[in-house]
C-alpha cells in the first residue's frame, strides 16, 4: 500500500530451533504485544525492513503531496481551496512524522531523502498517476485515503512503538481526509451533468490503481510472512484488497457511480464482493518507473529539495555564526 | 448512507445564515453614501489577501524543506481565510447579492483591487521570503490600526487577522535575516529579492480618494501614514540582515484602482478556470 513489497530480506520465518536466544526472546515480546522501542535491542534484519516500510511510507505522503497539490491553484471556491491546503498540508507533517519515526532506527531524514532521490527507495505507485480534474480530488479523497486507511489503522498495533503512535496520529487526520473527498463527490455527482460525468470518469480512472495499492497477490508477495510475524504488516494485502472493495462499493453505489468492473457482484457464500484484479503488469512498470506521472513525481521532488538546498544552507550557516557570537559575548 | 456520514453543503449554508444573523450591528455596512468606497476598500484588503495567499500556495509541495512547505501552507491558509472575511464583507455592503466567492472568482483582472507587490512571482525562496517580509510589515501595521476602527465589522476581522499577521510578520523577520546573513549564496539571493521587488513597495502606500473616505468615516487609516512605521522596521530588519535598501527611488503604482502587472491575468486564469468553464456548479 504505502509500503508495498517490503523486502525482509529473509526467504521464510525461520522456526522457533533455529533463533538465537535473543531473537526468541525478542519475538516471545511481539507475541505478547510489547512494542518494542528503538533502544531495545532488534534484529538487523527487523531494523532495515522497519527503515525499508517507514521510509517508503514516509516518501509516499511527501510525493502524495503532488498530485493534490496540482489542483490547488486551481480549487473552485475559497473553501474548497482552504480544505485542500489544510489537507496536503496534513500530508506533509505525516511525512514529518514518519522521518522522525524512521531517525528513531538511526538513519536521517537527509539520508532517507537521497535513497528516493536516487530512486533507491520507492513511493506508492498510486502517486505516479495524473489528477486530470477537480473530480479525482474527491476521488483521491475517498479512494485513495480510504485505502490508505485500510491499511494503517491495523498499523497503529504495530510492534514498533514509534511507528504505531505516528499512525494513531496520521489516522485521524487520514480519516477525514476520505470524508472530505467523499464530500467532494458528494456535490459532483449532485450538480450538474458535466460535474457527474466528471466524477465517474474519476472514478474509473482511479479504481484499479487504487485496488494496487494493497500490493502483488498473497500468492506472490514474498516477503509477508516475516513482517507478520514480526507485526509490521498485520493483514495481507488480498484480506485488506477484499475489505476495501467491500467498504468502497455500498458507497460508490450511494454516489449513483458504477464501479468499473463488470465481474463485480456480490457472492452470498463468502459474504464478499468478487472483483477483478487490477493489471498487474501495468503495476510492475509504474514500480519500475513507467507510470504515466513517475518523472515528473520525483522531478518536482528533487527539484524542490536541490532549489532549497541554498536556504537550508543559509539557515545553517546563521545558526552556526550565532551560536559563535554568543560564546564570543 | 455506508460507513461514511456525509458533510451536508445545505448544512454549512445553514450556519453560514446563522452566523450571518448573529453579525455585530454596524451603520457603515448599510451606509449608503460611503458605500462604494467602502466597497472599493474591502474589495482592495480582499484581493490583497487572495492573490498571496494564491501565490503562497503554489509551493504547496515545493517547499525546500518540509517545515517550510508546512509553514508557508499555514501562511496562505490563514490569507485565504482573511479574504473570506473580507471579500464576504464586501458582498454585504455592495448589497447586490455577490458572495466572497462570486467576487474572487467572477470578476476580471482590471476588477481586482490587491497591491502590486503580492501578484509578483514567486521566483525562487528568496523572493517569496521578500515580498512576505515587505507584505507582512505593512498588514501588521494596517491591522493594527484597523483594530481601532469605526466599524465594528473591520475592526473584528482585523483583531482575529492581526492575531495571525503578529506571527507572519516574526516569522518572516527571522527568515529575512537568517537568509541575508547567512551563505554569501543566501546573502546574494536576498538582495537580488529586494531589488526587483523594492519597485513596488510603494504601491501599498498611496492614497487616493477612496481612502480620503474611508478616513473621514473613521473607518481605516490612510495608507500613507503607515509608511513611516513601516519604513522604520525595514530599514531595521534589513540592516541587521546586512541587506541594502536600493537606490532606485522608482515607484510602480495601479493595483488599487485596476492596472496590474502581466502576471495577474495568469493567476485568475488559473484561479477561476472552473468557475468560468462551468457556470453556475456548485461545488
Ligand atoms: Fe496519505
Ligand atoms: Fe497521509
Ligand atoms: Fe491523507
Amino acid at each position: 500500500m504505502y509500503a508495498q513489497n517490503v523486502d525482509t530480506g529473509s526467504k521464510g520465518v525461520r522456526g522457533a530451533d533455529e533463533l538465537s536466544p535473543e531473537e526468541a526472546a525478542f519475538q516471545a515480546r511481539i507475541d505478547d504485544n510489547i512494542k518494542i522501542e528503538p533502544k531495545d535491542w532488534m534484529p538487523a534484519a527487523y531494523r532495515k525492513t522497519l527503515i525499508r516500510q517507514i521510509g517508503q511510507h514516509a516518501h509516499s505522503e511527501i510525493v502524495g503531496q503532488l498530485p493534490e497539490g496540482n489542483w490547488v491553484t486551481r480549487a473552485p471556491t475559497l473553501e474548497r481551496k482552504a480544505i485542500l491546503l489544510a489537507k496536503v498540508q496534513d500530508e506533509a507533517g505525516h511525512g514529518l512524522y514518519l522521518y522522525c519515526a524512521a531517525e528513531t532506527l538511526g538513519i536521517s531524514r537527509d539520508e532517507l531523502m537521497n535513497k528516493l532521490h536516487s530512486g533507491e527507495m520507492k513511493y506508492s505507485s498510486i502517486f505516479n498517476y495524473p489528477t486530470l480534474t477537480w473530480a479525482d480530488m474527491g476521488a483521491v479523497g475517498w479512494l485513495v485515503d480510504g485505502a490508505a486507511i485500510m491499511n494503517q489503522v491495523p498499523l497503529q498495533r504495530t510492534s514498533f512503538g514509534p511507528y504505531a503512535r505516528a499512525m494513531v496520529r496520521i489516522c485521524k487526520e487520514e480519516s477525514f481526509h476520505q470524508r472530505q473527498g467523499y464530500s467532494i463527490m458528494m456535490s459532483m455527482v449532485s450538480g450538474t451533468p458535466a460535474q457527474k460525468e466528471m466524477a465517474q470518469d474519476a472514478l474509473n480512472r482511479f479504481w484499479y490503481p487504487a485496488l494496487m495499492m494493497f500490493g502483488p497477490s498473497d500468492k506472490d508477495s514474498v516477503h509477508s510472512d516475516q513482517s507478520m510475524a514480526w507485526k509490521i504488516k498485520m493483514n495481507t494485502n488480498d484480506e485488506l484488497r477484499q475489505r476495501f472493495v467491500n467498504e468502497t462499493v455500498p458507497q460508490a453505489h450511494y454516489l449513483g457511480l458504477t464501479i468499473p468492473d463488470d465481474d463485480l457482484v456480490w457472492n452470498e457464500e463468502t459474504g464478499n464482493y468478487d472483483f477483478s484484479q487490477p493489471d498487474w503488469d501495468e503495476f510492475k512498470a509504474v514500480l519500475k518507473g513507467n507510470g504515466p506521472c513517475n518523472r515528473e513525481r520525483l522531478g518536482a521532488r528533487i527539484k524542490a529539495w536541490e532549489g532549497g538546498e541554498w536556504f537550508r544552507d543559509g539557515l545553517a550557516a546563521y545558526a552556526e555564526k550565532a551560536a559563535k557570537r554568543r560564546a564570543a559575548a | 448512507m455506508p460507513s461514511l456520514s456525509d458533510m451536508n453543503t445545505d448544512e454549512v449554508t445553514k450556519l453560514a445564515d446563522i452566523a450571518a444573523a448573529e453579525q455585530t450591528h454596524d451603520a457603515h455596512v448599510t451606509n449608503v453614501e460611503t458605500r462604494p468606497a467602502f466597497f472599493e476598500w474591502l474589495c482592495r484588503m480582499g484581493d490583497t489577501t487572495l492573490i498571496l495567499g494564491q501565490r503562497l500556495s503554489e509551493w504547496c509541495g515545493h517547499g525546500p524543506a518540509l517545515e517550510e512547505d508546512i509553514a508557508l501552507t499555514n501562511t496562505a491558509l490563514d490569507l485565504i481565510g482573511h479574504t473570506q472575511l473580507w471579500l464576504g464583507l464586501a458582498g454585504e455592503v455592495e448589497n447586490e447579492g455577490r458572495s466572497a466567492d462570486q467576487l474572487a472568482f467572477l470578476r476580471d483582472a482590471f476588477k481586482f483591487r490587491n497591491v502590486l507587490l503580492v501578484e509578483v512571482p514567486n521566483g525562487d525562496m528568496g523572493v517569496t521570503t521578500m515580498r512576505q517580509f515587505l507584505f507582512d510589515a505593512f498588514h501588521y501595521e494596517l491591522l493594527q490600526r484597523l483594530t481601532e476602527s469605526s466599524s465594528p465589522r473591520v475592526a473584528e476581522i482585523a483583531a482575529k487577522a492581526l492575531k495571525e499577521v503578529s506571527y507572519h510578520v516574526e516569522r518572516s523577520t527571522d527568515l529575512v535575516v537568517r537568509l541575508g546573513d547567512g551563505t554569501p549564496e543566501s546573502h546574494d539571493r536576498m538582495q537580488q529579492a529586494l531589488d526587483i521587488l523594492w519597485s513596488y513597495t510603494g504601491d501599498m502606500f498611496v492614497s487616493d480618494g477612496v481612502d480620503a473616505t474611508m478616513a473621514d468615516a473613521g473607518i481605516a487609516p490612510s495608507p500613507d501614514t503607515l509608511r513611516e512605521a513601516w519604513l522604520a522596521r525595514v530599514e531595521d530588519v534589513l540592516d541587521e540582515a546586512t541587506l541594502k535598501v536600493p537606490d532606485n527611488a522608482f515607484v510602480h503604482t495601479g493595483g488599487k484602482t485596476g492596472k496590474h502587472t502581466e502576471h495577474l491575468g495568469y493567476i485568475l486564469s488559473d484561479m477561476q478556470f472552473l468557475q468560468r468553464a462551468y457556470p453556475g456548479a456548485s461545488w
